[in-house]
């Protein structure tokens, strides 16, 4: 028997190390930054210990007969099949346990819910492949795509630190203020998460779901889109500033400034080597995943613009389904993304590389006479 | 035939499984682009549960039942022969979406819409049209499967008295023929989307997508219930046999079965926490779903207590039984894991999913499977198998799987979310472990193969009853059991 005891006993140890061991940052979750995420990670860690603890009891009764109760070992089997006792203690035992459990999880789950008293409000817009920003009360929002290079993706340059969890423009928000967010889709489902928050929703188009967080550290966190929302859905990460209020403040003002900026732009004489040069980087960022980088396309389901009919063809026509999209599928209506400029630029670069070379050139006023027609 | 057919797939849906883990292999996109990434893994989810899972269980099923419950046959062998000839058609179908312009269905097993139907690939039709045969061929079986039961029966064996394999069979196939028509009816909602013009799921013609969701996962849950309960009726054989004593809590199993399918029609949104459900509703589905790990728990309690103070032995099939309570039990420590709702924020559509369902389906649907072959395998060959090749497939698999799946644990808690192809360099270690331990699962189940293949072309005779331990009615026919086995039938006590 004492060996049965020592091997059993051995057994358990081999158990118990990875369990302890969980409590590793690289294994586990991370408790997080906000009073939400602790929760989690609390609630996390009760229910995992006491899985553990049902677990060695269970499987050391499961071992003991294994190692004990073996016929090569002469044992004898009883015969008892029934008890009525047992079978009502062992539903009863673990309903108890999953009401305990069901308290504070219900507590945490009525505080994740309550999204009122906001002190800043911030719409977050899916679209495949990207997340848009939209400060409600400030009037303006941007876009914040991956920033990891394709080189990097193809393996033909070494991957950087943030490989993937890279962005543009980060969503930047105040430390210490509660923010809410209200959460849609422009196309099909995506889902906004950040484990640092603890906050997970999706974004469903014709919904609008809302989310809260209060940041107490101000910091980069990085989270993905976690709903599958097509071709490029493990690109579109989330990166997520908190900084302090003041730095806030400062922030706000130059995107202000930048916005108007961007809009006399608009009123420039540009040349076709300017537009073409702005044309690439508009195209890269927002075409490219779709259209591919050299304009070929994934056909059928995203056709080539190199040599397309539109993209050679009718003026009209090209601005018409960049401006307005086409519904119904995933070319989306970049009218309300892009600026005039940008789009004149990618409409001229579309025009004019990869050998379609129709000479032509779209300025941003022909884009804002185009859009004030409609 | 069914069995055959179930493992042909198993074998298809796990090469694609393969593809999957080498382009995880490593950080970076290697082999496959994101656009055929996708097809994968929604190719692999569908062809497992539907080709190989649930075939699987129909074959066990129509080789067992009629044996067990001392019938000749199965009550409609027409019927029968249809239902699995819809099969091959319907998964012919289906792969051959692979090689149409715009591809496979790329929007997972689940296919949310809008990204299935607005979104969707061309081939999304034809997918549709794969379902609704898959579907009726699906619905026929278990019609077959409870005419039989009823009907069949030998006389004196009054339905306390059934043994478990059957009992798990009759409420799985009344779970099919209560879910199978919702399946049916969202694909079809699904086809009008698409090619006529309505807007059921489609927000911007007025439609809900948030529907879609209630309505699939209505049909999903239960269908994950009809993956698992046939094979604990399997298990509630194999363990008393060669633990050489009676199961312990007859009754309570069969109460226990029950409630699990009672309550798996209402646990439907704990799939969608995240949703946006309102506050009540996400409380009533968290609840709902603790409360299976009840009677799941009765269940596990049980086999536990049959193994006391038995007088165990370890052949291939007591092995995967084991390995199936084991780690079934682990699956479902982290399904307790994820009913609770904020938890599930973090948990939700990442790699600790993944590694949740690995660990209930594979130990459970399919470690269940290879015992319950394993077991009956010289009943249906009259030869014995392989023990030695046996215990290897055994300890290989059950080495393999693991590898592969618990590190899956780590990466999704440590924030890694489900369904992409390339992913950021902390994850890349635990891949990398995953990868090699799914290769070596995959490996292995070739050597089952071959097992079978040698017990059937031969080896030692297998007599009436092979298993020291072992009761019913199918082990007192010779092996091979001969057809229509009970012309006459035999009396129960
Ligand atoms: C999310 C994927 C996606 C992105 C991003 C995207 N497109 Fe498209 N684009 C499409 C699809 C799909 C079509 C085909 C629509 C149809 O069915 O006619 C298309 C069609 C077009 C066409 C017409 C091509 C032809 O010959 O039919 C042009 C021009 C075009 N896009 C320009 C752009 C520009 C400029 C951008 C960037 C500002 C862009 N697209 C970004 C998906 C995309
Ligand atoms: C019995 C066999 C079981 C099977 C075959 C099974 C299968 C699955 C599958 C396939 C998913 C993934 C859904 C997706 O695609 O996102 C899932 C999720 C889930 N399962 Fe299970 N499950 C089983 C048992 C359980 C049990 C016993 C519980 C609870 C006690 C449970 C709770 C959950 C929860 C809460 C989710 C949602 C997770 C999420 O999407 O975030 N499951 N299960
Ligand atoms: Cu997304
Ligand atoms: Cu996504």
């Amino acid at each position: 028997m004492r060996v049965h005891a020592q091997r059993a006993g051995a057994l358990f140890g081999g158990l118990a190390v990875p369990a302890v061991s969980l409590a590793d940052w690289t294994m586990n979750m991370r408790p997080g930054v906000t009073s939400t995420s602790n929760e989690i990670f609390s609630l996390h860690m009760t229910i995992l210990w006491i899985c553990v603890a049902i677990g060695v009891v269970v499987f050391g009764v499961m071992f003991w007969s294994i190692f004990a109760h073996r016929k090569s070992q002469g044992h004898k089997p009883a015969n008892f099949h029934e008890n009525t006792v047992v079978e009502i203690l062992w539903t009863i035992i673990p309903f108890v346990i999953l009401v305990a459990m069901a308290i504070p999880a219900t507590a945490t789950l009525v505080k994740m819910y309550d999204t009122s008293e906001s002190e800043l409000d911030i719409r977050v817009t899916g679209y495949q492949w990207k997340w848009q920003y939209q400060y409600v009360d400030q009037d303006f929002g941007y876009f914040s795509t991956l920033a990891t290079p394709r080189d990097q993706i193809a393996n033909r340059q070494r991957k950087g630190e943030h490989y993937l969890l890279e962005v543009d423009n980060p969503l930047v928000i105040p430390v210490g203020r509660k923010v809410r967010l209200l959460l849609t889709a422009n196309d099909v489902i995506h889902s906004w998460w950040v484990p640092e928050f603890g906050v997970k929703k999706d974004a469903i188009p014709g919904f609008i779901n809302e989310a809260w967080v209060r940041v107490e550290e101000p910091g980069v966190y990085r989270g993905q889109c976690t709903e599958l929302c097509g071709k490029d859905h493990g690109f579109m990460p989330v990166v997520v500033r908190a900084v302090p209020e003041p730095e806030f403040q400062t922030w706000l003002a130059e995107q202000k400034a930048a916005a108007e900026k961007e809009r006399e732009l608009t009123q420039k004489d540009w040349t076709l080597e300017e537009l073409m040069a702005r044309g690439e980087k508009t195209y890269q960022t927002t075409c490219a995943a779709c259209h591919q980088p050299d304009g070929r396309g994934v056909p059928p389901a995203f056709p080539a613009l190199r040599g397309s009919p539109i993209a050679t063809g009718d003026l009209a026509a090209h601005m018409d389904i960049v401006v307005h999209g086409k519904s119904g599928t995933a070319m989306q209506a970049f009218g309300s993304q892009l600026s005039e400029v940008d789009l004149a630029a990618v409409i001229t670069y579309e025009r004019n590389a990869w050998g379609n070379s129709t000479g032509d050139m779209v300025t941003p006023k022909q884009i804002l006479d185009f859009k004030n027609q409609q | 035939m069914y069995l055959v057919f179930s493992f042909t797939m198993f074998l298809l849906g796990g090469s694609m499984a393969m593809v999957i883990r080498a382009e995880l292999f490593q950080p970076g996109l290697q082999i496959v682009q994101p656009e055929f990434f996708n097809q994968m893994t929604t190719m692999h989810g569908l062809i497992m549960v539907f080709g190989a899972v649930m075939p699987a269980f129909v074959g066990l099923a129509n080789w067992m039942i009629p044996l067990m419950i001392g019938a000749p046959d199965m009550a409609l062998p027409r019927m029968n022969n249809w239902s699995f000839w819809l099969l091959p058609c319907a998964f012919l179908i289906l792969v051959s979406t692979l090689f149409m312009e715009g591809g496979a269905p790329n929007f997972g097993w689940t296919f949310y819409a809008p990204l299935s139907t607005t979104y969707g690939p061309p081939s999304t039709t034809f997918f549709i049209f794969a379902i609704h045969i898959m579907g009726i061929s699906s619905i026929m079986g278990a019609i077959n499967v409870i005419a039989t039961i009823l009907n069949l029966r030998a006389p004196g064996m009054t339905l306390m008295k059934m043994p478990l394999f059957v009992w798990t069979w009759l409420i799985t196939a009344f779970l099919l023929i209560a879910v199978m028509p919702v399946l049916a009816g969202v694909v079809t909602m699904m086809l009008m989307d698409i090619n006529f013009g309505t807007s059921f799921f489609d927000a911007s013609g007025g439609g809900d997508p948030v529907l879609f969701q209630h309505v699939f996962w209505f049909f999903g849950h239960p269908e994950v219930y009809i993956m698992i309960l046939p094979a604990f009726g399997a298990i509630s054989h194999i363990i008393p046999a060669f633990s050489r004593k009676p199961l312990f809590g007859y009754a309570s199993m069969v109460y226990a079965v029950g409630a699990i399918a009672l309550l798996s029609f209402i646990v439907w949104a704990h799939h969608m926490f995240t949703v946006g459900v309102p506050l009540a509703g996400q409380l009533f589905f968290m609840y709902a779903t603790m409360l299976i790990a009840v009677p799941t728990g009765v269940k596990v309690f049980n086999w536990v207590a049959t193994m006391f103070r038995g007088s165990l032995s370890f052949e291939a099939p007591m092995l995967f039984a084991v390995a199936f309570v084991i780690l079934f039990t682990i699956g479902g420590f982290s399904g307790l894991m994820l009913a609770i709702a904020p938890s599930d924020f973090q948990y939700h559509d990442t790699y600790f999913v993944v590694a949740h369902f690995h660990y209930v389906l594979v130990p459970g649907a399919i470690f269940g499977i290879f015992a319950a072959a394993y077991f009956w395998l010289p009943k249906w060959t009259g030869h014995m198998y392989d023990e030695a090749l046996a215990k290897t497939h055994f300890w290989l698999s059950f080495i393999g799987m693991n590898l592969a799946f618990f590190p899956m644990h780590f990466l999704g808690l440590a924030g890694m979310p489900r369904r992409i192809p390339d992913y950021a360099l902390q994850f890349a270690d635990f891949n990398m472990i995953s990868s090699i331990g799914a290769f070596m699962f995959g490996a292995t189940q070739l050597l089952f193969l071959l097992i079978v293949v040698r017990c059937v072309r031969g080896g030692e005779p297998a007599p009436a009853k092979p298993w020291e331990g072992a009761e019913g009615l199918e082990w007192t026919v010779p092996s091979p059991a001969p057809y229509h086995t009970f012309s006459t039938p035999p009396e129960v006590k």
